[in-house]
């Protein structure tokens, strides 16, 4: 395929190495004043695009668009997916803020969103994280591939085009598996993918013109009413402490109690 | 396919299980040695692979201590020490003594292998013969302890997390060791003032974290913050990474609790900001390393903690650009500045040879230099509009010649853990000669280039010479230049080269030879480059009158030569 057109799903999470608190009203967690940063994976999706086109060259890989739904702050996420090289940011404009949000957006709206957007731009080659770290919901790509009757490859250890074929290596149970298909087609990406890069001074400067389009919902014609309904979100119970044990005796005797012996 | 040699975490009943959701089935083990061992296995159900492990964090075939390399006696390598003949011998009824006041968990006597880890210091350089280390609890028992060698001429080392770099923190002869280990309570903490209260012992990274809970941080940082106590860190008036944005402990530290040589507890925990009442005793103790007491509580003001942080690495080209970024950080950040940091690229390419930071560097680019800027304020739209034109500014000016911006947690800890893994990357090598001295900005780098040269044109520095680099890092921001000079082992003709020259070197350029890591043994006989001799003779009247029978951490600290 000489005309790739990739589009990569950017979500807005909350960092990875910020320590959650389940909110007050026991619904979902914590998100004011708390640092968000790009899904990890989604980073990885990012990253990905940047690499395809760095073997595949300009001529193969027309144009890498960066895809988010979220608040308006979401846009924060873009400009980093932007700076690390990304051509173009789309941004589908849901609720004002990061909690709202979390109430309104679900996997199955964000497939149709992101349906929406793939038929617009003409994109073949959708890559996206292969979960959120905050929902770990993993449902986005399947759904998307579904939508749109694309093939689909997810939790890729390694992608490789070939003309107009796509071989994708995903790490199961077993080992790994190697699979291939034609393209259009769905990535989901796994950990071990690649290492993203960082974002450079040089790069973060002309993200700054990068162009940045804004959609709403309404516009795509979607319907992003949620489905689902939180019932209760509850932290995990507390790590029980253990106990230290005098003698190999008392240690063995108190395995027995456990029932591990 | 290739599997590293962390995912194979442990052997089980002579089942390989691999982590990090790798689970290999139908594999043949083959050619299993200590530290290697080779799969073979299918993949794609088509071609056999074969993988190998061959790292230490392999455990296999069973989790083996890594090979400790022996120690050289202190007193046995340098020569001119010798034990003081008015220091009495441990004898039976001392231990009983002791005993009496220690409970069993508090005290090791005469365990070879329990005694090791506080006989050896951190960078295994320095080894003492002592017999005894006792861990009181408490300050009364630290009181009954001193005060019981002073009246029967036992000398001792007052010891923390034993992280000190320059061996004052292990015995050099048979001195008893007196570790903090178990003073580890807080003891108060205000959330109005920030003012933290504990004992001597609480382990930095500890304090951080409870701090952390309150909204507040500790006003120190550093590489050993897993480790050491904030006893130590007070008696070796540590500096480390946040000095830059809260100063020294000399103005951090409110009060002390300490106790002198006869066993007089001072109690001097104050937690007021101002207190000009008499002479300011507890700055005598900050940086006295130990040798005019044991500190066993400390007060300190903590400030509140960043809530917005960021973090860039930027490639320059020369020192001179280094000295102009600085100057502006300084103009252009001012108070959300909390950092600046700099490394060679002799510092990088070590860190690339023992992958520290993983294979992902920053920078594609080598350049001579590299300048870490951290930022930390309280909003982070306004802070990283600030940086972010700092940073255009630097790069349209090329003082700067790339850089990248920490776009989340994880990055701005990558970026750190690679200014922090600097001496680790150093100390892989073998033997580690470290230097830690201030100098003027204007003369910063040419030490290096200066000891780089000594060494080169002596025939000893290079790719099979004795000595492999000379790296330089440290706190621009504070005048402080760390100088490693990373060889294959401790050599006497190596050693001979380097010092005094370095010592020499900086007393002409109106430098400290310890800016923060402190003089101990490595640098007692020293003094005199960065002390006139009428200072040196009060400091010994002031140990003289506090320490008569000089049982506090002796041999260090003053020049005995």
């Amino acid at each position: 395929m000489s005309n790739l057109k990739i589009l990569v799903g950017c979500k807005r999470v909350i960092d990875f190495a910020v320590k959650i608190r389940v909110n007050t009203a026991k619904k979902a967690v914590e998100t004011a004043n708390i640092k968000h940063s790009l899904n990890p994976f989604d980073e990885i999706a990012v990253e990905e695009a940047l690499r395809l086109r760095e073997k595949l060259g300009d001529k193969v890989v027309k144009e890498i668009v960066a895809l988010t739904c979220g608040p308006p702050k979401a846009q924060e996420q873009l400009r980093t997916a932007l700076a690390m090289g990304a051509d173009k940011a789309i941004h589908v404009e849901v609720g004002k803020d990061d909690n709202d949000v979390a109430n309104i957006l679900q996997p199955l709206a964000v497939a149709k969103l992101f349906k929406a957007i793939v038929e617009k731009e003409q994109a073949n080659l959708v890559i996206l994280g292969k979960q959120s770290i905050d929902d770990d919901a993993s449902q986005t790509g399947q759904m998307l591939a579904g939508l749109l009757n694309w093939p689909q490859a997810t939790f890729a250890s390694k992608v490789e085009i070939n003309n107009d074929k796509i071989t994708v290596t995903r790490e199961v149970d077993g080992g790994l598996e190697t699979i291939s298909s034609t393209l259009p087609a769905v990535v989901t990406t796994d950990l071990r993918l690649n290492e993203p890069r960082f974002a450079t001074l040089p790069n973060i400067m002309k993200a700054k013109k990068k162009p940045l389009v804004k959609f709403t919902p309404d516009q795509l014609s979607v319907d992003i009413t949620p489905r689902l309904e939180t019932i209760s979100v509850v932290e995990p119970p507390a790590r029980q402490g253990g106990t230290k044990v005098e003698s190999v005796d008392e240690l063995i005797s108190k395995l027995k109690e456990a029932g591990a012996l | 396919m290739v599997y590293t040699p962390n995912l194979v975490s442990r052997q089980l009943f002579g089942k390989v299980v691999l982590t990090r959701n790798k689970c290999l089935k139908n594999f043949t083990i083959r050619n299993v040695n200590r530290n290697s061992i080779q799969f073979i296995v299918p993949t794609n159900r088509k071609f056999a692979t074969s993988i190998e492990s061959s790292s230490s964090s392999a455990e296999i075939p069973a989790k083996k201590h890594a090979p400790t390399k022996v120690v050289e006696f202190t007193a046995d390598k340098y020569t001119y020490l010798r034990r003081n003949p008015n220091f009495k011998e441990l004898t039976q009824d001392d231990i009983k003594f002791f005993a009496s006041i220690l409970p069993a968990n508090g005290l090791i006597i005469d365990n070879e292998e329990d005694l090791i880890p506080y006989n050896v210091d951190w960078m295994k350089k320095y080894r003492g013969r002592s017999r005894l280390v006792a861990k009181p609890k408490t300050t009364h028992q630290v009181s009954q302890i001193l005060k019981y060698c002073n009246e029967n001429k036992l000398a001792v080392v007052p010891q923390g997390g034993n992280t000190g770099l320059v061996g004052g923190g292990v015995p050099v002869f048979d001195e008893i060791v007196l570790n903090t280990n178990n003073m580890n309570q807080i003891r108060s903490f205000d959330p109005v003032s920030g003012i933290l209260v504990c004992d001597a012992g609480c382990i930095l990274e500890v304090l951080d974290n409870y701090l952390a809970e309150q909204g507040y941080t500790m006003p120190l940082d550093l590489g050993a913050k897993g480790s050491c106590h904030i006893g130590g860190n007070v008696a070796t008036n540590a500096g480390g990474l946040r000095l830059l944005r809260y100063g020294s402990l000399h103005g951090t530290v409110l009060g002390l609790e300490a106790v002198l040589p006869d066993g007089t507890i001072l109690d001097n925990l104050s937690t007021l900001r101002k207190d000009n009442t008499g002479y300011d005793i507890k700055q005598l103790f900050i940086g006295s390393e130990g040798t005019l007491g044991v500190i066993t509580g400390v007060s300190i003001l903590t400030p509140p903690k960043p809530k917005a942080v960021n973090v860039a690495v930027l490639g320059v080209n020369t020192f001179q650009n280094v000295q102009n970024a600085f100057v502006m950080s300084k103009n252009k950040l001012s108070e959300i500045l909390s950092a600046f940091e700099f490394w060679d690229s002799d510092a990088l390419k070590l860190l690339k040879a023992h992958n520290i930071q993983g294979k992902n560097l920053p920078l594609k680019d080598n350049y001579p230099f590299y300048v870490l800027i951290e930022i930390s304020g309280s909003n982070k739209y306004h802070d990283d509009d600030k940086l972010q034109n700092f940073l255009e500014e630097l790069l349209t000016n090329e003082i700067v010649n790339d850089g990248v911006v920490a776009q989340d947690e994880t990055q701005i800890s990558a970026l750190w853990s690679l200014r922090e893994g600097i001496p680790e990357a150093c100390s892989k090598t073998g033997a580690v000669y470290k230097y830690d001295i201030s100098i003027p900005l204007s003369v910063f780098y040419q030490m290096a280039e200066d000891i780089r040269n000594r060494l080169r044109s002596a025939g000893v520095l290079g790719e099979d010479k004795p000595v492999s680099n000379v790296v330089a890092y440290g706190h621009v921001g504070d005048g402080n230049i760390h100088l490693n000079i990373t060889a294959k082992s401790y050599d006497p003709e190596v050693t001979n080269l380097i010092e005094p020259y370095i010592y020499e070197w900086t007393e002409q350029h109106n430098g400290s030879i310890s800016a923060e890591h402190g003089l101990g043994l490595m640098k007692a006989n020293y003094l005199r480059y960065s002390k006139s001799s009428s200072m040196i003779s009060i400091m010994k009247q002031i140990k003289q009158s506090i320490d008569p029978n000089g049982i506090m951490n002796p041999y260090k600290f003053l020049p005995t030569q």
